[in-house]
């Protein structure tokens, strides 16, 4: 673990010609191949936390992974992206565990924060490949705050454990929110789908599946209005989106899978942004509107949004920003 | 001081617990939580630079599901402060290093 930082030595910033931020499967990759490159790349991963950064993507938060290739049986979402950094460190990706706080990309070479916000940058950069990815969205109910970790769930991999033979439920209708529900039904009693519409975005195969375990049931056109309960979670109070009729559900666990916001608060006003906030890139490239700024993964792709097209991307990232810097004379 | 982290079970929890001349900090765990498995490397540099006012101790919950109920985890990772054999503090959720010595601070 001799690529391994946690902090950065003050003073003067480092000149660097790739600094990579986000490290889900499109910054790991693209990681891997500036590094193989030569570029030395710096990757910025974020801290752990549960509200804001999740280094390691997504995939961090789900169990098995069954349509990345190269692993016929699947692979655990955490164990595919310990080997993507690995391999990243193995060509001399340098990873600093923390969180960018600014970036400048007014002037060559750009600027990047990393702690405080204030004073010198840590780093300049000659190019920069933005993979800070999406994270999943909330319903923005008050009591989601109170009750985080107390029945009300972003992580049902990591908590579905704790319901064993309890009635659970879970908000939405794509792929995400039927794995979820397959997922939980291994451990609780019942798990009820709450979705808005009267049929599911998810895939078919998902939705045969969910359509065939017996532990899920569906309740449509129905949203969420509160969850109810002081100390843990008791009850859900949903609306019928036709009749308008509010009833009170009672559910020990509350899982929540209503889609994603891409992390491009850090860029706005820098780079363009679609009107969903999701980064525009140039088509078949990685190239945002400002030339050295590449962008890969999650952040810019509101359509596939796939561990295999993010890691896809970042591999444009990598070449992109390396053909441009030889174009610079770097 | 011992800077080893102690897996604590249903057996010895509460003997380790109320032994302790240091607080206790238990990381209530599992294998297939990814935000454990990023706390994990920071709890082992704690304990090997905190030794003398601190003592980190896990409990897997899937092995220890008693413990798990009896302190009402519902989410992991879920941290505990023990102080005295009570609890002085509780966190959920992943943190980092910074963040969680600054959170610890107080209780030390």
């Amino acid at each position: 673990m001799t690529n391994d930082s946690t902090s950065t030595s003050p003073g003067s910033p480092e000149l660097r010609k790739v600094v990579i931020i986000g490290s889900g499967p499109a910054g790991l990759t693209a990681a891997i191949y500036c590094s193989r490159a030569n570029l030395s790349p710096v990757l910025i991963e974020g801290e752990p936390s549960s509200t804001s950064d999740q280094p390691g993507g997504q995939l961090m938060l789900t169990t098995e992974v069954e349509n990345y290739p190269g692993f016929p049986d699947g692979i655990m979402g955490p164990e595919l992206m310990a080997g993507f950094r690995k391999q990243a460190q193995r060509f001399g990706t340098e990873i600093i565990t923390a969180k960018v706080s600014r970036v400048d990309f007014s002037e060559r070479p750009f600027k990047v924060w990393v702690g405080p916000s204030e004073g010198d940058p840590t780093y300049l950069a000659e190019s920069v490949i933005v993979s800070t990815g999406a994270q999943a969205l909330m319903l923005g109910l008050d009591s989601e705050q109170r009750l985080l970790g107390h029945g009300f769930s972003t992580c049902a991999t990591c908590d579905g454990f704790f319901f064993r033979g309890q009635d659970v439920a879970v908000v939405g209708g794509g792929d995400s929110a039927l794995e979820e529900a397959m997922f939980l039904s291994r451990f609780a009693s019942s798990v009820t789908v709450i979705h808005r519409r009267d049929e599911l975005r998810a895939s078919k195969i998902m939705q045969d599946r969910a359509l065939a375990n017996e532990k899920l049931t569906f309740l449509w056109n129905t949203v969420v209005e509160d969850i109810l309960g002081e100390s843990s979670v008791e009850a859900l109070r949903v609306r019928d989106v036709n009749t308008d009729e509010v009833r009170d559900l009672p559910f020990a666990g509350v899982f929540v899978a209503i889609g994603h916001r891409p992390n491009t608060d850090l860029f706005k006003g820098q780079l363009d942004l679609k009107d969903n906030g999701y980064l525009v890139t140039q088509p078949s490239s990685s190239r945002t509107n400002v030339e050295g700024v590449f962008a890969a993964g999650d952040v810019q792709d509101d359509w596939y949004r796939q561990a295999i097209t993010a890691a896809g991307s970042g591999c444009m990232a990598a070449i992109d920003a390396e053909r441009w810097l030889e174009t610079q004379g770097g | 001081m011992s800077a080893s982290i102690v897996h604590l079970t249903e057996g010895s929890f509460d003997e380790v617990i109320n032994a302790a001349d240091r607080p206790v900090l238990v990381d209530f765990w599992a294998d297939w939580c990814g935000p454990c498995r990023q706390i994990a490397p920071i709890l082992d540099e704690i304990s090997a630079e905190k030794a003398d006012s601190i003592q980190i101790a896990k409990v897997d919950v899937e092995a220890n599901g008693g413990l798990a109920i009896r302190f009402g985890v519902k989410s992991i990772p879920m941290m505990l402060l023990f102080k005295d054999g009570e609890i002085a503090h509780s966190m959920i959720g992943a943190r980092n290093k910074e963040q969680l010595l600054s959170d610890l601070a107080p209780y030390l």
